[in-house]
């Protein structure tokens, strides 16, 4: 069994590897066969259920690659099916290293996905982070090269403290298996993996990367990064910490937190950004939950998440791509020139806000439903809230603010603006079309989730009833107060402030007090020091000249004439002669060497 | 196709902010006369147009704390962090 397994991962850094040696006119087919080949692993391994990739690895720690179960195989199909609409997306990058990137990046997080041990899952969670932050730093855009160093150093701190959870853990079980922790049992290694986790997952207060990050980075990066890094952190939260009463609390906190910002916010893919924190937040209540239909509700969520948040991503990026604007205050009015973007933003906006037949609908009430059948009454109704507050933002207000209303486009931009290239609405087009799929034929999603003897209906007329008047209720809502949270020049402080200002108040305190101490210290110095040593080096000085100097050639004086002697014995100008002596006399230390 | 769409909408205005009035009367109309509440979770679901109010009141209350929140000193000029 074992030699039919080969990790999608795998594929993709091979491919990856490869990729700079294929030029034109292949090049294009490559970049699509890539991530199809891994797609098709993974619905191969979807027939082939087991544990596979297993290693010793320095004597007594196990390593395992392949744990393909119902939990690892639908976030691994949604990653590999992600990844080819991303890779079309990007078909027109001609930089190879984006695209390499953005393969590692992928490929990181399957193998986190399939990993049944920490050590596998640090491996590719680093390699996760690595590969991300250069799809910022290939943004050429003034603020890019910043925001990937930041993102960088918040993820090299999660992952250390990952790190220092399972080491810690180690040392107290001897267990290294990345298997379902134990609430009643929480020690600090517990709660140090659960942070971990929970900073990729943008959990508050470890949430402030996610925003930042995602709207300075590449507008084909973006998409990559908006599906990856918090899906995987999910499903290793829904493996590890299933169950975790905090975290409802925390994904409800997240999901009004999400909202709020994005009601405030200017930049649409910041605007995004936050609304992807709001919607993990439903995940990781799910994951606290962790009921079967919560788990369930939460994968299927994920699922659902990564195809209407890529094509919202995906249309977003194709209006940064086509004006190279991304505030609402320099956009607007621009559904003639951009009609087949404002479709695709139509279609992801209303799927996330959970409209009947899109794939919102029949995936973020399985977590809605799970609360109130644990009679978790106030989260689950704080979630409802937060369902109209998502179609309020992402169905209403950025559509509207970026294709209807008041034109405020330079003329520049409204030139340029124009839809995008034949592959960017083949990817936009292939997103809404599972969109779709998702949210009207139910085996689709229904029959990938990990627990199968749960059941749930999502097209009852009770549910219908209570999403459309939600729906309804808040379009008249909007219609009414519209202009209250209209585009608005500002940026929203955020817990970022902390280490944005912190450094340059560090910068500052180098600047000024630490300087001033430093010039103080430097003038007492010269008056009190200077003198007594110069004193004491008056004397020292003596006694070297007279004391030491007096020794050290003498002995000089000594060794020059043994030497002259001996070379002129030794060395009488026959090149011969002089290696001779040398080779033997390194036989003999090599002799003596080896004897002794 | 979609913008000949938008424009033959835009241009009946009225029609359209009408045909949309109705509708959620007919939505709120049907919930509160025709479904099923038996599968409800809550007393409170019972209540006849309780989404409807629901829908409403969060809307105005996320738009209005936002507001609040924003000017209560979370928002700041765009070149904050700018050197």
């Amino acid at each position: 069994m074992t030699t039919s397994f080969i990790h999608p991962a795998l594929i993709l850094i091979c491919g990856a590897l490869l990729l700079p040696f294929i030029k034109d006119p292949f090049r294009k087919p490559y970049l699509f066969l890539v991530p199809f080949l891994t797609f098709i692993d993974v619905l191969y391994l979807s027939q082939h259920h087991g544990t596979y990739g297993v290693f010793t690895f320095m004597g007594d720690w196990t390593l395992t690659f392949g744990r393909v179960d119902s939990l690892s195989l639908v976030f691994a199909f949604i990653m590999a099916l992600m990844s080819i609409i991303g890779t079309i997306y990007g078909l027109h990058v001609e930089d190879e290293w984006h695209h390499v990137a953005a393969w590692f990046y992928v490929a990181g997080s399957l193998g986190v996905i399939l990993c049944g041990d920490y050590l596998v899952l640090f491996l590719f969670w680093e390699m996760m982070a690595f590969a991300s932050t250069f799809l910022v730093w290939f943004n050429k855009e003034e603020g890019a090269l910043a925001a990937g160093y930041r993102y960088l150093l918040v993820h090299t701190f999660g992952g250390l403290i990952l790190l220092l959870g399972f080491v810690l853990r180690y040392q107290a079980t001897g267990d290294l298996s990345f298997t379902h922790m134990d609430e009643s049992n929480m020690q600090l290694y517990t709660w140090l993996i659960m942070i971990g986790l929970m900073l990729n997952a943008a959990v508050p207060p470890l949430h402030s990367w996610l925003p930042d990050a995602y709207s300075k980075a590449t507008v084909v990066g973006a998409v990559f990064m908006c599906a990856f890094t918090t899906k995987t952190a999910i499903y290793t939260l829904a493996r590890a910490c299933a169950g975790f009463d905090v975290l409802i609390w925390l994904g409800v906190f997240m999901a009004i937190l999400g909202i709020i910002y994005a009601i405030l916010e200017n930049d649409i893919r910041r605007l995004l950004g936050w609304e992807i924190v709001s919607q993990v937040g439903y995940m990781v209540a799910g994951v606290g939950i962790g009921t079967a239909l919560a788990i369930n509700g939460t994968a299927a969520h994920a699922f659902a998440h990564i195809l209407y948040k890529g094509l919202l991503f995906m249309a977003a990026g194709s209006i940064v791509y086509a004006t190279g604007k991304s505030k609402l205050t320099e956009l607007g009015n621009l559904y003639s020139k951009m009609p087949l973007t404002l479709m695709f933003m139509l279609i992801g906006g209303l799927s996330v806000s959970a409209f009947p037949f899109l794939s919102g609908f029949v995936s973020k009430s399985m977590i809605i439903s799970a609360g109130f059948e644990e009679h978790l009454l106030i989260p689950a109704f704080l979630l409802t809230m937060v369902s109209a507050g998502t179609f309020l933002v992402a169905g209403l207000r950025l559509p509207y603010l970026i294709f209807f209303g008041e034109d405020r486009c330079s003329a520049e931009t409204r030139a340029q603006a124009c839809d995008p290239p034949w592959n960017m609405t083949m990817a936009m087009a292939i997103a809404s079309f599972f969109c779709i799929i998702v949210g009207c034929y139910l085996p689709f999603l229904y029959d990938m989730l990990p627990f199968q003897d749960v059941h749930y209906h999502p097209y009852s007329s009770y549910h219908l009833s209570e999403t459309l008047q939600i729906l309804a209720l808040t379009a008249l809502g909007f219609y009414f107060f519209k202009d209250r949270i209209g585009a608005k020049a500002t940026i929203s402080f955020d817990l970022d402030w902390f280490y944005r200002k912190g450094g340059q108040i560090f910068l500052w305190l180098a600047r000024k007090p630490i300087q001033a101490i430093d010039t103080a210290w430097g003038e007492v110095y010269k008056v009190v020091g200077l003198s007594s040593l110069m004193t004491t080096a008056k004397f020292w000085g003596w006694f070297d000249w007279h004391g030491i100097d007096g020794v050290v050639d003498g002995t000089a004086r000594l060794v020059r004439n043994v030497g002259g002697r001996l070379s002129r014995a030794l060395q009488r100008g026959q090149i011969q002669q002089t290696l001779y002596f040398t080779i033997s006399f390194a036989a003999v230390l090599l002799f003596a060497f080896a004897w002794l | 196709m979609i913008v000949n769409l938008i424009e033959f909408l835009k241009q009946r205005a009225q029609l359209v902010k009408l045909l949309c009035y109705i509708g959620i009367a007919l939505i709120v109309f049907w919930s509160a006369v025709a479904v099923d509440t038996h599968h409800a979770h809550t007393w409170l679901e019972k209540i006849p147009g309780f989404w409807s109010l629901f829908g409403l009141l969060s809307c105005i209350v996320l738009i209005f704390f936002a507001v609040w929140f924003g000017k209560a000193g979370i928002q700041t000029r765009e070149d904050y962090y700018d050197n």
